[in-house]
Order: C-alpha cells, then structure tokens, then sequence
C-alpha cells in the first residue's frame, strides 16, 4: 500500500497544469464565470482543443487515438481539470458510444466513427430512455424493422421515441437501443443502433426542467431508414452493449474532482457569506459541520475510486461496485448545491433565467453566485434519477455484489 | 382539547377552496407567472369583495369577522396547495399583524385598507449582510423636523412590486446590531427617494431590492421607534403562517407522488407496489403529518408570551423545514425524470418547498433559537 504519487506523475501533473493554463480558452472561462448559457461551440472549443493535443479519450486504447495514459495519469488528469474549472467533456462519445465502438464495432465502424468521434465533428446523443421505459430500460419499444431498399441494400425502418436526451438539439448522430425482434425475451430483440440526426423523420422537441433550462429533449423517429450497416455487433445482442456502456458511464459518475472543487467553493462562499452572528458563516459550528461531513464522505468516495482504479489498472474492468460509486458520487454532488443554496440565504430566491444582471451596477442583486444556487439545486436532483436510479443501482449491487 | 374548527373557519376553507378550484388550476397558475403584472389584481379584488376572505383574521371592531391565526393558517394552508402568488402572507399577516399589535395611531384606515383589498403591502426587513438577524440592519432612519429620512438597502422584498405600501425596519439610533433602536414605518411606495428593482423568484413570485435613497417619510409613518419585539411577533406569526402554507405544498407533494406510483408501470407492475417506495411513501406521511400537529401547535401558541411563543414557533419551522426536504427530493426522485420537468405541477410544488425551508430562518437558524429559549435561558 502506498498513497503517494511517483515523480513521474508529478512532473505529469505539472505538465497538465501548464497545459491548461496557456490553453483553456479565455472567452470560455469569462462565460463560465458569469453563468451563461453554453452554446455548441462553447462545449466544441475546450473539446477540439484537446483533440489536437491527443489528450480528448484518456481512457481510450492508444491504437483508437487515446494518450496511453495510466490510471494514476488519468486521475491526475480529472482532478487538475476539475480544479481548473474546465468545462467537462461531453461522455456521449468519449465516455459511451466511443468505446462500445472500438470494443464491438466492425474495422470499418471503427474507421468511419472514431475518429470524428475525438475530432468532435460528430456530437452524439444518447437515445436509451423512452417514456415507458426508464429504470426498466430492456422494456423499450421503439422498434426497427428489417427490409431492402429500391437499391438492393439492407435498411431498419425506425419508429418509435426517444427521452430526457441530453443536449439532443445540438446532436449530429444519435446511439439507440431498438427492439429488432418483438418475439424474444425482454432482454434479448435488443440491438445497438447508429442514427444519423439529419435523416428524413427524426424530430427533436425540447423539454424545459425545473430551473428554466432546456437541456434535455424527445426525439422521435417516424419512418426513419437506417442502413443495417449502421448496427454495433450483432443483431439482437445490443444489451450486451447497453450492459458494457452502462457500467462505463457509471464510472466516471461519481465525479470526485469536481465535488472536491464544490467543496472548496463552498468554503470559499462561506469566507464571505456572513452568518446569523455577522462573522463569516464559516465559523458557524453548524454550517461548518456540515462542509466537514461533506469532506469526510468526499474522502471515503475518493478513496473507494481509487481502489477500483487500481482493481482496473490489475485487469478487472469496472464492475457492479460502480454502483456504490454512483450513489454516493451523486449524493454528494446533490449536498454541495444544498449548502450553496443555504449559504445563499435570501438571495437564493431570485431568478435570472432572461433577466438582465449587469446594467445596474448600483443596485446588485446579491452575491453572484447565488445567482445559480437554486437552479443548479434543482438541476442536480437528477443525478440520482439518471444513468439508472439510484435505486436500480442498489437493486445491482443487492443481486450482483451481494447475490441476494 | 380540541382539534377542530368552528363553523366559521370550516366557511373560510370552504369558500378559499372552491375558489382556488375553479380559478387557480395549475394552468391558470402558470398563465400568472408569466404575465407581466406577475399577479392577479382582480383575484384580489375578489378575495376582498367576493370571498371576504382578506377580513377574517381581524376582530370585529377592527372590522374584520372575529378570527385570528387560526384562520390565516386555513388560508395560507389552502394557498399552500395552490401555489398562490398573491400578497395574503405580506399583506393581512405581517401588514395586519403589525397593524393589531402596535398601537399605531392609524391602523383602523390601514387595516380597512387591507380588508377592502385596495392596499397591498409588502415587508421590507431582510438585508444582504444580515441573513436572519432581524436587528442586524444598516438601513437608518434619521430624525428630520417632524418626520425621518430613510436611507438604506433591503434585499428581496417578496410581493413588492404588487404592493401599495411597505413596512420598512430601520435603524432609528444604537448601533448596526443593537436590539435598541429598530425603528418599523409603514410607507407608501411611491415616495420619492424609494428605488426598487424588480424581479422573478425562482418559485414564481415576484420581489424586489428596494433601496432608500434620502427618502423623507412623514412622523405619522413611525409604527414603532423602538420595536424589535414587535417585530419579532410579527415575524413569528409570519413564520406560523408559512407553516400552514408549507402543510398544503406537503400534502400535495406527497398525494402527488402516491397518484404517481399508482399509475407509473414498470417491470410489469406499477412502482408503488415495490416495498422500497411504499416505505418512502409512508416516510414522507409521516413528515407531512407531523408538520400538521406542528403548524397546529406554532399556531395555538403563537398568542401566548413571546418566549413560548418563539419556541413553539422556532420547533415547527425545524420539523417543517425538513420535512419540506426530504418530501420536496422524494417526490422528484419517485417521479423520476417527469419530477424534473417544467411541465407537471410536482416540480414547481418542490421549488415552493425549497424556498420555504429558509423562509424566515432556515433548519439552523430555527435550531439554534430553539436552544438558546430551550437550554441556555434556562440556566
């Protein structure tokens, strides 16, 4: 046993750290600082900027364009970038489509996805969740029919829908689990299929959730024709694909770096925030309390990580255990927003979605960062929804850790 | 003992809530929220005229039916499950409740102003340094001639921009925390130096910064020159008030979810059949039913002496706090994504609940008082 870091992965560390300092875009960090609304081009530029440097997939095999880094190397790696405040990379094709990909796909699916995939050329979408079937997810319905074209070739015709996919309204391709066989059982008429966005009967229409924002969205597909080369491995195996993707989007879940930087904010909020007595609501015993459990469950997660990390770097891959990483990882993400907005106060109320907040630079409106602290308290509610429930999750571990 | 309600209260729920029935459906809600005004002057004039609602918690002599906090709790409890916007808590609780227990000279014309529904009043006390130190103020009141000039900044004036008048704390002499010299005026809006910016809550109200700047009020504004334990009761009432409020946004978050779990099918069953959620169910009835007894109890003894009062009131803001917690999270979580959604009502309930946990003081705040009534006056 040993916690310390080699001089190698020191000088790795310095090396991301100056890396990010002369690159993460300025205009970028502006935006992000003042709580505006991210474009397309605002979560592409951070992207490409790595995909130039090699460093976009750091958990992908180097032979499909990732750096080849360690493990150790990629835990530094999602720190230094969480502690700089870098806007995440999306997971849809990095974290998800990418490598069910280079794990499943054909050398020609590999040829013709992958590589967009890192350049960011491609923005994927995830088309899993369908209004009846959400923790039930192998109960989908949205089926796809075998038949050959005017042109001889082989096609699905699509129809069905899609939900709560994220950020579709910017998506080029969507990854869709489909029923191919409407006869088998549950699990087995699935297949794992690739969408181009642009085709003839995929509609995509917003949903607004609670703070105002619309990140999330229904795609439906009517008709749509989708050549049968555009399928990941076999017909009908596509939960064999869901199962692999699910455990990987587990694993980057429980977002240890980013909740570390939560918690610093939240000090450093609570160094200015005054508290009942008129010192700084960090000497109060009781709020303090609280950022010191926070820390203490931060530390039992981080270090819970690590040790599945290491399981991996040994060659087990990431198994049903994620699951205790999801939980708590999204438990503590969802008590840092609580102590903002309790730290917020009064100023937690307002609401600034289309309102104007500079201009009247004589009459604030409270701290700036209150100004999210309710909208993001409601937002983080669905991290325990999403990537499976949080009581799905526990369902895994019951039947698959504990064999109950 | 009895836990039951007159006639007349049984009258006021009953005509409130076929009103908000037939007129406050979550549609029409949202139409409000959206609108310009932010609110509905004429469903005003009807809570005043119509309904003869706005009248109830005041006595007779004073014009009104012969209630009190019993009855602001069957309002507010039924606004509660509406998610009513409209100005009842600023107005007839905290406007009435500084009008009955103040002695003001002209409370008898302010509070006819209020039963008639044609003065909207909103509460002026927070300020951006304070957090729930009511006498914490930098706002001050100087003496000037026969009347004082306001000066100051207080932060989220919920209902200002509906309302006619303010009630304003001030500092009319000691220093930035003394308990002495916590001056209460009752202004009209519209005096010059009165600087507000508007803008939406999170929960769809409406609130504003309202600063003062040079502001000269006349004498016969001074409700109070020295009235921190005026305020402090009024605050109480308030705080009792937003518990019965708290009670209707409970119920429906949690009659909500249990209408949820019955219909939403999954794995061949609806999931309210599955024991993990049928015990969070029950969990989040227990919350809500013990927020009941609370607000029943902080209501009741809201009248009696101000260190019984403060305790009683401090213990229900805690259970109800946490209880707007935990029953807000679980009713998004067992509504899964549809929970996060801008379109079903049980999101916008959350909201409500969320904000209400640190309405007045938050779970903290309350605890901390509660001890120091609780332990340390007792030593």
């Amino acid at each position: 046993m040993n916690l310390d870091f080699s001089p190698e992965d020191l000088a790795f560390r310095d090396e991301v750290r100056a890396f990010i300092a002369e690159n993460y875009p300025a205009g970028l960090r502006e935006k992000q600082e003042e709580g505006e609304e991210m474009a397309k081009e605002d979560f592409l530029s951070w992207h490409r900027i790595l995909a130039k440097k090699g460093w976009v997939a750091p958990a992908w095999p180097t032979q499909y364009g990732g750096p080849g880094w360690t493990s150790v190397q990629r835990y530094i790696w999602s720190e230094e970038t969480a502690r700089a405040d870098c806007v995440p990379i999306l997971p849809f094709g990095i974290n998800m489509v990418g490598p069910v990909i280079y794990t499943f796909g054909t050398p020609e699916q590999k040829e013709r996805f992958l590589p967009p995939t890192l350049s960011g050329d491609i923005w994927w979408s995830q088309g899993y969740s369908e209004p009846g079937a959400g923790s039930d997810l192998a109960s989908l319905k949205t089926k796809a029919e075998r038949f050959t074209g005017d042109d001889g070739k082989e096609y699905y015709l699509v129809n069905g829908q899609k939900t709560w996919t994220t950020l579709a309204q910017h998506g080029d391709w969507i990854f869709c689990l489909v029923r191919t066989d409407p006869n088998a059982k549950i699990q087995e008429g699935i297949s794992f299929l690739l969408i181009d966005m642009k085709s003839p009967g995929v509609t995509v229409r917003p949903i607004i959730t609670l703070g105002g924002e619309h990140e999330v969205n229904e795609v439906w597909f009517e008709n749509v024709k989708v050549p049968v080369e555009n399928r990941i491995f076999e017909e009908n195996k596509g939960w064999t694909c869901a199962k692999f993707l699910l455990a990987h989007e587990r694993s980057g879940i429980a977002g240890v770096a980013r909740s570390k930087r939560g918690i610093e904010r939240i000090r450093q909020i609570a160094s200015t925030e005054l508290g009942d007595d008129g010192s700084a609501l960090i000497k109060d015993p009781m709020f303090k309390r609280k950022v010191a459990e926070l820390e203490i469950d931060l530390t039992a997660l981080e270090y819970t990580e690590l040790r599945t990390l290491a399981g991996e770097a040994a060659g087990k891959g990431p198994g049903p255990e994620s699951s205790v990483l999801k939980i708590k990882g999204t438990e503590i993400q969802q008590r840092i927003t609580e102590l903002v907005l309790e730290a917020a106060g009064h100023y937690g109320a307002p609401y600034f979605r289309g309102f104007p907040t500079d201009g009247d630079n004589a009459h604030p409106i409270g701290p700036d960062f209150a100004h999210r602290a309710a909208p993001t308290y409601f937002n983080v509610r669905k991290t325990s929804i999403y990537g499976g429930s949080n009581e799905i999750q526990r369902n895994i571990i019951a039947k698959m850790v504990l064999g109950l | 003992m009895d836990f039951n309600f007159t006639e007349e209260q049984s009258m006021v729920r009953d005509t409130v809530a076929s009103f908000l029935r037939d007129k406050y459906d979550f549609d029409t809600r949202r139409k409000i929220v959206s609108s310009d005004a932010g609110w509905r002057a004429d469903y005003w004039k009807a809570f005043a005229e119509e309904l003869g609602i706005l009248g109830a918690s005041f006595s007779e002599e004073l014009g009104g039916l012969g209630g009190g906090p019993i009855d602001n709790m069957i309002v507010m409890e039924e606004f509660g499950k509406a998610l009513v916007i409209e100005p009842y808590l600023g107005t007839v609780v905290i406007g009435g409740g500084f009008m009955k227990h103040s002695g003001y000279a002209g409370a008898a014309s302010v509070i006819e102003g209020i039963v008639g529904g044609t003065t909207t009043i909103a509460f002026a006390y927070a300020e951006p340094q304070a957090r729930y130190t009511w006498r914490d103020l930098k706002t001050t009141a100087k003496k000037d001639g026969s009347g004082w000039v306001l000066n100051g900044h207080k932060a989220v004036v919920v209902g200002a921009p509906f309302a006619s008048h303010l009630i304003v704390t001030a500092r009319t002499g000691g220093a930035q925390r003394d308990a002495g010299g916590v001056g209460v005026f009752l202004i009209d809006k519209n005096l010059p130096g009165v600087v507000t910016r508007d803008y939406p809550t999170v929960d769809g109200n409406r609130a504003s910064e309202v600063y003062f700047e040079n502001v000269s009020v006349p004498a016969d504004a001074l409700i109070s020159e020295d009235g921190l334990d005026l305020v402090d009761r009024v605050i109480d009432e308030a705080t009792a008030a937003v518990g019965a409020e708290a009670v209707g946004v409970l119920r429906k978050l949690h009659e909500g979810t249990l209408d949820y779990a019955k219909q939403r099918k999954q794995f061949g069953t609806a999931i309210a059949n599955f024991q993990v959620l049928q015990h969070r169910m029950v969990d989040m009835f227990i919350e809500v039913e013990q927020s009941v007894s609370m607000t029943y109890m902080a209501t009741i003894k809201v009248e009696e002496d101000a260190a019984e009062r403060a305790k009683a009131v401090s213990a229900m803001k805690v259970r109800v706090g946490r209880a707007c917690k935990f029953v807000g999270q679980n009713a998004i979580q067992i509504h899964g994504g549809m929970g996060m959604t801008d379109e079903l009502a049980i999101g916008h309930y959350f909201k409500r609940a969320s904000l209400i946990e640190g309405l007045f003081g938050s779970v903290d705040h309350h605890l901390k008082r509660y001890e120091a009534l609780s332990f340390d006056a007792a030593a």
